[in-house]
C-alpha cells in the first residue's frame, strides 16, 4: 500500500493528493462499519417485448457507514438506472433493497420524505440540476427548511448558508440573490456539495459528478466528498466511468458491466489484482492523463 | 419574468402586433361610446346603401341657402346624370351607325357634343324598337337637363306656398337638420356596417378569447397529467386525445354546433364548443415537454427535497413551459375567431338575432349576395378586420418564437 501511495503522489492531479485521507488521518477502515444500504437481487427492466431491456440485473451489494464506495463502468452499464433505484426515484423491477439493515418502505410521499432525509444525491450535469427561475438563496434554504429550520430568524439561517458556502470555498454574500446559470459549472457542482453540506444525509450518491467540470474544479469537488466523509462520516457511492478515479478515493469499488456487477471488493485489491476480463480492459484503458501513474505498469509490477 | 418582458419589448415583431392588437381592442371599446345604440338597428328601408355622407333631401329643401355661381356645376351635373352603362350604350351607338368615334365614355364634354350634333343620324341606325325607345329616352333626358332650369317645391294641399330651387342654390351639409354618415354603409337589411362590425370584432374576440382559454386549460391540465403522472393517466388521457385528433375537430364542431340547435348557441355557448374541440393540440405538445422536464435533474432534486406533485408542477415544471403556453394560446385565440366565421358561414354560428360576429356578417353578405352585386362594403371590411386580428396575434406568435428559441433570430 505504501508503495501504491508515492505513486499515487506523482500524480497529474497535485491539488487532489493533499484530500487523500491516507496523508493527514489515522487510516480507518469503512468497509466493515454497520451496514447502511444494501441490495439483494436488485433489477430493473425497461419496456416489453422486443424493446425489453435489462438495465440493471441482479445485482447485490453491501454499503457500510462511512464507506466510500466506487461504482465504475462504461456509459450505459447501469449505473445511473441504478442510483435512481438507490434514491427511490426509480421503482425495482425485482429484487429488495435494505436500508440500515431493514427493507426500504417508501410506499407513501411521508415515507419517501423520510427516507430522503437519510440519502441525498449529486448529479452529473449541474447546469440540469437547478431551476434556473430560483435563486441561489431559494435552494439553499429550502434545505434548511428540509432540516426543519423553517422558523429559525433569517440571520442564523444566513449564517448556516455562509458555513455551507465556505465549505465549499464560495461567498454567501457573492452569490445572494443570483441566478444558478449565473456561476460556473464547477461553482454549480460546488454549491450542490453546500446543500449536501446543510442537509447532512448519512449517505450521498453523486453520480458521475466531475465529468462535466473542468479538471481544476474536479479535483476540488473529490476533495470536498472526502472531507463529507471524514467530517460528517457521510457514506460516499461515487459513480464514475473512470477506474483510475475510483481506485484513487475509494475504499471499495464495484465493477459493473451490462448491469451486473462482474467484479467487487476494497479499490487496491480489485485494481491492482484484476479478475474479470472487463476490469482488466478498463484499467488499460485509463487515460493518458494519468501516466504518472499508469495503472498498467503498477500492475506489471506488482505481478 | 421581467426579462422576458423587457426582452419582448425590444422585439420589433411582437410589438407591432401587440400595438396592433390593442389597437384594435381599444377601437372596440372606443367607439361604442362615441356612437351609441343598437348595432342591429335597421336605419334603412332599402339594402346595401354604399358608403357615405347621406343628406336629408326634405330638409335641404327648408335650410338657409345661398348662391354661388360655379363654373362647372353644369358640367358635373350632366357628368354625373349620365350613368356609365348609359355611356357605353351610346358609343355602341355611334359603332352601330358606322361612325368611327375617338373619345373615352368618361369625356362628357365630347360625348355630349357628338351625341348632340349626330343624334339624328344616329336615331335612324337600324336596331330593335326597345334600343330605339331607349335611345331617346336618353336623348330626352339630356335634353330636359339642359333646358330646366328652376324646381318647383311645394307642400300637399299648398300649393300656392311654393318653394323654388334654382340651380345655383345652396346648402351647407352643416345647416341641414339630419345629415348622416355611413362610413362604410349599409348592409342587406340597411344596418349601419362600421356599427355592426365594431361589435361584431368585440364579439367575436371575446368567442376567441374563450376558445382559446378554455382549449389552453384543458390542453395544459391534461398535457400536464398525462406527462408527469405517465402510467394509466397517460393511457387515458392519451386515449381520448387520439379519438378527438382522428376525428377532425371542425368537422365534430359542426357536428356539436348542429346537435345544439340554434337556440341554444349563443357566443359563450359556441366559443366553448370551439375551445372543447381544439385543444388536443396543445395538450400533445404540453405532454412531450413535460416528459423531457420530469426526467430533468432539477425535477429529481426537488423530489429528494421532498417537494409534493403540485408544486413540483408549479414551481419546475410550468414557468419551463409556460412562455410555450403563451404561444399556444394566441394560436388558439386567432384559430377560435377563424373557426367562428367558418361555422358561421355554414350557418352553425351563433343565434343570428342578438349579436353579430364577424362570421354572421361574412354570412348575411353571402346570402344576400353582396358579392355578386357589387356591394364590397359589406364584407370587404370584415375580412380585413379578421385578416387584422390574425395578422397582430401572428405577428405577436412570431416575436415570441423569436425571443424564446433563440435559434429563430435572425441577424
Ligand atoms: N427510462 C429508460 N427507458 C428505457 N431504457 C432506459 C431508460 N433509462 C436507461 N435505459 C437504458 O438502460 C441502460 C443503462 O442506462 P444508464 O443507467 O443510464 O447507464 P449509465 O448511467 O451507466 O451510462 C441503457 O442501455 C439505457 O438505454
Ligand atoms: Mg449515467
Amino acid at each position: 500500500m505504501s508503495e501504491m501511495d508515492t505513486k499515487v503522489q506523482g500524480s497529474a492531479q497535485p491539488e487532489v493528493q493533499e484530500a487523500a485521507p491516507s496523508e493527514n488521518k489515522p487510516k480507518r477502515d469503512f468497509t466493515t462499519g454497520p451496514l447502511c444500504l444494501s441490495g439483494r437481487g436488485v433489477t430493473r427492466v425497461f419496456g416489453t417485448g422486443d424493446k425489453k431491456k435489462v438495465a440493471v440485473d441482479h445485482v447485490d451489494f453491501d454499503f457500510h457507514e462511512g464507506e466510500f464506495v466506487s461504482i465504475v463502468g462504461e456509459s450505459g452499464s447501469g449505473k445511473t438506472t441504478l442510483s435512481k433505484m438507490l434514491l427511490g426515484l426509480l421503482n425495482v423491477s425485482e429484487g429488495e433493497i435494505l436500508f440500515q439493515g431493514k427493507p426500504r418502505d417508501i410506499s407513501t410521499r411521508a415515507k419517501k420524505n423520510e427516507y430522503w432525509k437519510g440519502i441525498q444525491a449529486i448529479f452529473q450535469d449541474p447546469f440540469a440540476s437547478y431551476n434556473t427561475f430560483h435563486k441561489i438563496d431559494a435552494v439553499l434554504l429550502d434545505c434548511i427548511n428540509m432540516r426543519g429550520g423553517k422558523h429559525l430568524p433569517y440571520e442564523k439561517k444566513v449564517e448556516m448558508m455562509t458555513e455551507a458556502c465556505s465549505f465549499v470555498n464560495l461567498k454567501f454574500a457573492e452569490l445572494t440573490n443570483k441566478y444558478p446559470f449565473e456561476l460556473s459549472g464547477g461553482q454549480m457542482q460546488r454549491l450542490m456539495i453546500a446543500r449536501i453540506f446543510l442537509l447532512k444525509p448519512k449517505i450521498l450518491l453523486a453520480d458521475e459528478p466531475t465529468s462535466m467540470v473542468d479538471a481544476c474544479s474536479r479535483a476540488t469537488i473529490l476533495d470536498m466528498l472526502l472531507s463529507l466523509r471524514d467530517e460528517i462520516g457521510m457514506t460516499i457511492i461515487f459513480i464514475t466511468h473512470d477506474i483510475g478515479l475510483a481506485y484513487y478515493i475509494s475504499d471499495t469499488v464495484y465493477i459493473m458491466e451490462h448491469g451486473k456487477f462482474v467484479e467487487f471488493g476494497k479499490a487496491d485489491e480489485v485494481i491492482l489484482n484484476p479478475k474479470a476480463p472487463y476490469t482488466k480492459r478498463l484499467i488499460s484503458d485509463v487515460p493518458k492523463i494519468h501516466e504518472p501513474w499508469d495503472l498498467d505498469t503498477v500492475v506489471e509490477e506488482l505481478a | 419574468m421581467n426579462n422576458t418582458i423587457k426582452q419582448l419589448s425590444r422585439s420589433p415583431k411582437f410589438m407591432t402586433g401587440f400595438c396592433m392588437f390593442v389597437a384594435i381592442i381599444l377601437f372596440t371599446l372606443i367607439y361604442p361610446l362615441v356612437n351609441p345604440g343598437n348595432p342591429l338597428e335597421m336605419i334603412g328601408v332599402g339594402t346595401f346603401a354604399r358608403p357615405g355622407t347621406y343628406v336629408s333631401l326634405y330638409d335641404a329643401v327648408s335650410a338657409q341657402r345661398e348662391t354661388f355661381k360655379l363654373a362647372d356645376a353644369d358640367d358635373k351635373r350632366l357628368a354625373a346624370s349620365i350613368s356609365d352603362e348609359d355611356r357605353v350604350a351610346m358609343i355602341e351607338l355611334f359603332g352601330m351607325a358606322g361612325m368611327e368615334l375617338d373619345i373615352e365614355a368618361g369625356d362628357t364634354e365630347a360625348l355630349l357634343e357628338a351625341w348632340e350634333a349626330n343624334f339624328d343620324t344616329l336615331i335612324q341606325t337600324k336596331m330593335t324598337s326597345a334600343k330605339r325607345k331607349y335611345y331617346t329616352r336618353i336623348n330626352n333626358k339630356l335634353l330636359d337637363l339642359k333646358a330646366a332650369d328652376t324646381l318647383v317645391v311645394y307642400e300637399q294641399g299648398e300649393e300656392d306656398s311654393k318653394s323654388k330651387i334654382v340651380k345655383t342654390d345652396y346648402v351647407r351639409t352643416g345647416a341641414v337638420a339630419n345629415v348622416k354618415t355611413l362610413p362604410l354603409g349599409t348592409d342587406n337589411f340597411g344596418r349601419d356596417v362600421l356599427k355592426e362590425l365594431v361589435s361584431a370584432a368585440k364579439t367575436s374576440l371575446m368567442i376567441g378569447l374563450i376558445a382559446g382559454t378554455v382549449a389552453t386549460l384543458v390542453g395544459l391540465t391534461l398535457g400536464l397529467l398525462s406527462g408527469y403522472l405517465g402510467g394509466n393517466v397517460d393511457e387515458i388521457i392519451m386515449f381520448i386525445t387520439t379519438m378527438f385528433t382522428v376525428i377532425p375537430s371542425f368537422v365534430l364542431l359542426i357536428l356539436i354546433s348542429y346537435s345544439l340547435g340554434q337556440e341554444q348557441r349563443g357566443p359563450s355557448v359556441v366559443a366553448i364548443v370551439i375551445g372543447l374541440t381544439s385543444w388536443t393540440w396543445t395538450c400533445r405538445s404540453v405532454r412531450s415537454q413535460v416528459i423531457s422536464l420530469r426526467n430533468r435533474d432539477h425535477v429529481n432534486l426537488s423530489k429528494l427535497s421532498g417537494h409534493s406533485l403540485g408544486r413540483i408542477i408549479v414551481t419546475d415544471i410550468l414557468p419551463y413551459i409556460a412562455s410555450y403556453v403563451v404561444m399556444a394560446f394566441i394560436l388558439q385565440v386567432s384559430s377560435g375567431i377563424l373557426a367562428e366565421a367558418q361555422l358561421s358561414l355554414l350557418g352553425l354560428g351563433p343565434k343570428t338575432t342578438t349579436t353579430p360576429t364577424l362570421g354572421l356578417m361574412m354570412n348575411w353578405a353571402m346570402l344576400y349576395s353582396a358579392h355578386t352585386n357589387g356591394s364590397w362594403w359589406a364584407y370587404f371590411p370584415v375580412i380585413l378586420t379578421i385578416a387584422c386580428i390574425s395578422f397582430s396575434l401572428n405577428l405577436m406568435n412570431t416575436g415570441m418564437d423569436q425571443v424564446f428559441n433563440p435559434a429563430l433570430r435572425d441577424g
